[in-house]
């Protein structure tokens, strides 16, 4: 491992500049001369036949140019794929046509687009687009969809499964038949919206003459935009041109591949003029991909003293209307396989059902399949040590996988690289005095509020890849990184890389990182990314897996560029080669440390190749493709205080204490911001988010007025810290920590509201813990003590 | 049906015929091309769009172009002046008060009017005063440092928070809120 200078520390962030002036260029800011704009008409409806569609309104409307149904795009847009085909499971892949022709599934499914010379009239012509629909029974939570007589969402897939998939691992029945105490829950994971500040959209240009289409478009992967929507346009991909420029965060909802850009697209090569689309937030809220929305039956065996004995469930995953692109692994890969949490769980026999309604898709969102998994563990882990009489650190101290036991195979056959669970839960506990907590709870409110106390260790899956694990889990793409360096003569360098990082700052870690691979100053380093006309393929951010798994690319490819500075330089020197170091910035001869030439030098000779070893390539580029030998799993320990008032409900946290461990940290500033956004996206979700659709399928939760995104003053401050254990496999050492924050703080805000409430026989609610759904709570179990019937 | 309007922005003036229902958001952002200024919601919600209207905070999206006649605006191109950065922009740049960069005009924005207000503000002060602005990214704890490290930029430097361009009324101003 190079000994570095800049690894670790708090790089101010080279993206910046552009960003806090205004000069930076999101989608929207694309403009392109021609260019019309787009709005697409979309169902009010949740499920309905679709009887006609009289355009003649939109089409007389001025400025409109276009308009197109459903029926224009047959045999030129083909149906949205999906790409995560879990195995063993029968999944079902009914068609998703990028604009209904005969029948909308839920509220915001595309039926028309008008195409006009500026956004104001396209929003005109689509207010005049007549759609008579039949409207048709509408079905929306999971649970009810598989029962008897639900209305059908596809014909492909019977009581609307999309699949069934279990995780299996040790005899679970032989460990409830042993059990002590067992352990039973329901848990309901609410649906959520991603809400990045940003909306998505999408600018089209294509142009006839040569058959290229580029398209700008808000995308977390640019090179999986351009494999999918190659297929779905049929226009080859060397023909297509994916550009995501800035983008204004994601959280995994700018993963996926919409109907929307294939329309943009579409109306471009149509048109033969540029084409733009800007979603609205009304449409984000209705049509961007939700997130987790399970409903699941658990129960965890246990023995007196607390030791795990094994788990049992089954999950209802709803997966909206349509699978979106990544939609099957989610409730079942990232979640089900990460069910043994950051623990000895000698036997797994779990279920998970994924199921058709007629909501938004749902899929990926920040955490994605572990938060839902480590909610589940960290509640049962606080129910149990209830049951039992235990401290809740106490059990979760007693059943950690520990240091010396790494790697570690869990039961769901997962390999946890390695870690030391109990250094950062004694951190985190060090850091709150956490005996002075459990204290000064004991002595009981001085003010009428109910204090609580919630734990949360995690470890979560990161770093996405290895290919052949992706492939053997039904992923269709590879899960590695990449990076071409390119050095040019005077020593200043490119480095190109295949993700596409929204705001985690990779520019300055990477940056960082190739400086002190080279030895160059960091501002001889600038990373592009972004676009697939100049990057290597990649598959994108996502998962926590850019710096894991990119920076590792940076890194090789650096290494690749310094071995061949060192054959360049060992002739120039005229020493062999096994005698020539580089370090600083210089290559020298051992024990002749005069005898030197600087790496600007030896680069500067591969471009003049006036003198190079014979046989050598001139020129000074390298690109690694970097296939992880494993996931990398990070952990931690979130700890957090709250105070209820029980006359209001109001839950206020009152401390919150991250410990994290995410191997090495390239850049702590950096660090601390992922962690501290993951925690209030995480927070959000245990009070005060929630998507809600009413028993027609209307989203309730369609505006931001509605749907709770944290201010600045509800977010408590955050006192993070971290401990180091490298991935013993990552050339870096590093782990990822983009997710950390979300995985653990719903279960850790979530333990510590039902912590306050226990003296009040309370045992569990359902997120999200608003001040109603608290004071409720309080209600019932008051008039339950004094003997009234609620 | 357009009307003619005359808009100060950062400085310079602008007329303008323009179609009475223009947002004034997509004026500055399609007209006069200074797309700093962002939409996150148009419907007042999420902050992303604010500009300062005489010298006060406002959000773009939900004010008409027509309004603005005779107004002077700031947005976040006027923040930088003789190419060195705003103490509000150095600040945000070295507390990491951003990390997608989308929220950061509107919140910086709505931090120097906070500043000119109170320019020793609290903690709770300034979260408050966020409030109109949403940021996905940050988790805002950042951003609060950005703003406590900006007032004391400000101090040191004696400056006022808010550009003097910013405030200069125009005669005849009849577009303020
Ligand atoms: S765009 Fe104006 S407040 Fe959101
Ligand atoms: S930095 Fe991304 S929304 Fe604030």
């Amino acid at each position: 491992m190079a000994v570095t200078k800049l690894f670790g520390a708090k790089v101010k962030r080279r993206e910046d500049p552009r960003l806090i002036t205004g000069k930076a260029i999101y989608t929207d800011d694309v403009k392109l001369p021609g260019l019309l704009h787009a709005a697409i008409v979309r169902s009010p409806h949740a499920h309905a036949r679709i009887v006609g569609i009289d355009l003649s309104g939109a089409r007389q409307t001025p400025g409109v140019v276009a308009v197109f149904t459903g029926a224009d795009l047959a045999g030129k847009v083909g149906p949205l794929p999906c790409a995560w085909l879990i195995p063993n499971a029968d999944l079902k892949t009914p068609p998703h046509p990028a604009i209904a022709t005969d029948r909308v599934r839920y509220v915001g499914d595309a039926v028309a687009v008008v195409v006009a010379e500026d956004r104001y009239s396209a929003r005109d012509g689509a207010d005049r687009v007549k759609v008579d629909y039949a409207p048709l029974p509408v079905v929306t939570a999971a649970e009810q969809a598989v029962a008897g007589g639900a209305p059908l969402l596809h014909e492909q897939a019977p009581q609307n499964i999309a699949f069934r998939w279990k995780v299996t691992g040790g005899d679970a029945a032989a460990a409830f038949a042993q059990a002590d105490a067992v352990i039973s829950q329901r848990f309901v994971n609410q649906r959520l919206i991603a809400n990045a500040m940003e909306t998505r959209g999408a600018v089209a240009d294509y142009n006839p003459n040569t058959g290229d289409l580029t398209l700008w478009v808000t995308s977390q992967n640019p090179h999986i935009h351009r494999v999918i929507l190659s297929g779905v346009l049929g226009i080859p991909e060397h023909r297509l041109r994916v550009i995501s420029p800035e983008v204004g965060g994601g959280f995994g909802s700018k993963i996926f591949v919409y109907p929307d850009e294939a329309i943009v697209a579409f109306c471009s090569r149509e048109l033969g003029r540029p084409v733009k689309w800007v979603e609205d937030r009304r449409e984000n809220y209705l049509v961007t991909a939700h997130g987790r929305d399970h409903v699941t039956d658990v129960a965890l065996a246990v023995r007196r003293d607390g030791t795990l004995l094994g788990l049992r469930g089954r999950t209802y995953a709803n997966l909206g209307a349509y699978l979106s692109t990544a939609a099957p692994g989610v409730p079942t890969i990232l979640h089900g396989l990460m069910l043994s949490g950051a623990y000895v769980l000698p036997a797994i026999d779990y279920e998970v059902v994924g199921v058709f309604t007629n909501t938004a898709p749902v899929d990926a969102y920040r955490g994605a399949g572990r938060p839902e998994a480590t909610y589940l563990v960290e509640r049962l882990m606080d129910l149990a040590a209830g049951e039992l009489g235990l401290d809740p650190i106490e059990i979760r101290r007693r059943n950690f996988i520990r240091k010396e036991q790494f790697p570690y195979t869990v039961v769901t056959g997962i390999t946890y690289d390695s870690g030391d669970y109990e250094h950062a839960l004694d951190t985190a506990l060090r850091m709150l005095d956490y005996p002075a907590w459990r204290e000064r709870q004991r002595r009981g409110p001085t003010d009428g509020k109910l204090i609580g106390i919630g734990a949360c260790t995690y470890v979560e899956i990161c770093g996405l890849g290895p290919s052949p694990v992706a492939g053997a889990v039904g992923f269709q793409g590879g899960l590695w990184g990449s990076a071409v360096i390119r050095v040019h003569p005077t020593g200043k360098v490119n480095v190109f890389i295949g993700e596409k990082p929204h705001g985690q700052g990779e520019e300055t870690t990477f940056a960082q990182v190739v400086s002190d691979e080279l030895g160059v100053p960091i501002d001889d380093v600038q990373v592009i990314y972004g676009d697939t006309a100049v990057t290597p393929m990649g598959w994108g951010t996502y998962g926590s897996r850019t710096t894991p798994v990119g920076a590792a690319a940076c890194a090789v490819a650096a290494r690749k560029i310094i071995e061949k500075g060192r054959k360049i330089a060992a002739h120039l020197l005229e020493a062999p080669e096994a005698d020539v170091r580089f370090e600083g910035g210089r290559y020298f001869v051992e024990g002749a440390p005069s005898r030197a030439k600087t790496f600007q030098e030896v680069t500067l000779q591969a471009y003049l190749a006036w003198n190079l070893p014979p046989g050598l390539e001139p020129g000074m580029e390298a690109s690694a493709f970097y296939d992880p030998p494993n996931f990398t799993y990070p952990f931690g320990t979130h700890l957090c205080t709250v105070e209820v008032d029980p006359e209001t409900g109001g839950a206020a946290i009152t401390n919150y204490i991250a410990v994290d461990d995410c191997g090495r940290a390239i850049n702590p500033l950096i660090v601390d911001g992922q962690v501290h956004g993951g925690i209030t996206q995480g927070m959000a979700q245990a009070l005060w988010e929630a998507a809600v659709y009413d028993d027609r399928g209307q989203l309730l939760t369609g505006t931001m007025m509605d749907y709770a995104v944290p201010k600045a003053s509800q977010v408590p401050l955050f006192v993070t810290a971290r401990t180091e254990t490298p991935s013993p496999h990552h050339p870096l050492g590093v782990k990822g920590v983009g997710e950390t924050g979300t995985i653990a703080s719903p279960a850790a805000v979530v333990n510590a509201v039902l912590d306050a409430l226990r003296p009040l026989g309370i045992r569990h609610l359902d997120m999200p813990l608003t001040g109603n759904c608290i004071w409720n709570a309080i209600q019932q179990a008051r008039m339950k003590t004094k003997g009234v019937s609620p | 049906m357009k009307r003619a309007i005359t808009v100060t922005v950062n400085g310079v003036t602008h007329h303008h015929e323009v179609e009475p229902r223009l947002l004034l958001v997509h004026y500055l952002r399609e007209v006069l091309g200074l797309t700093g200024t962002h939409i996150g919601c148009d419907t007042t919600s999420c902050g992303a769009c604010t500009i300062l209207f005489n010298g006060l905070t406002a959000k773009s999206c939900n004010l008409l172009a027509v309004q603005a006649n005779g107004a002077t605006i700031l947005t976040v191109e006027g923040l930088a002046q003789d190419g060195r950065l705003h103490p509000i922009q150095e600040a945000f740049w070295e507390e990491h008060g951003l990390q997608c960069g989308f929220c950061t005009p509107g919140m910086m924005l709505s931090a120097l009017q906070i500043l000119a207000r109170n320019p020793d503000p609290s903690e709770a002060e300034i979260r408050h005063g966020l409030d109109g602005n949403l940021c996905r990214c940050t988790g805002y704890q950042h951003i609060v440092n950005s703003v406590q490290n900006a007032a004391r930029r400000l101090k040191a430097e004696a400056v006022p928070a808010i550009p003097v361009t910013a405030t200069a009324q125009s005669a005849g101003g009849k577009g303020g809120r």
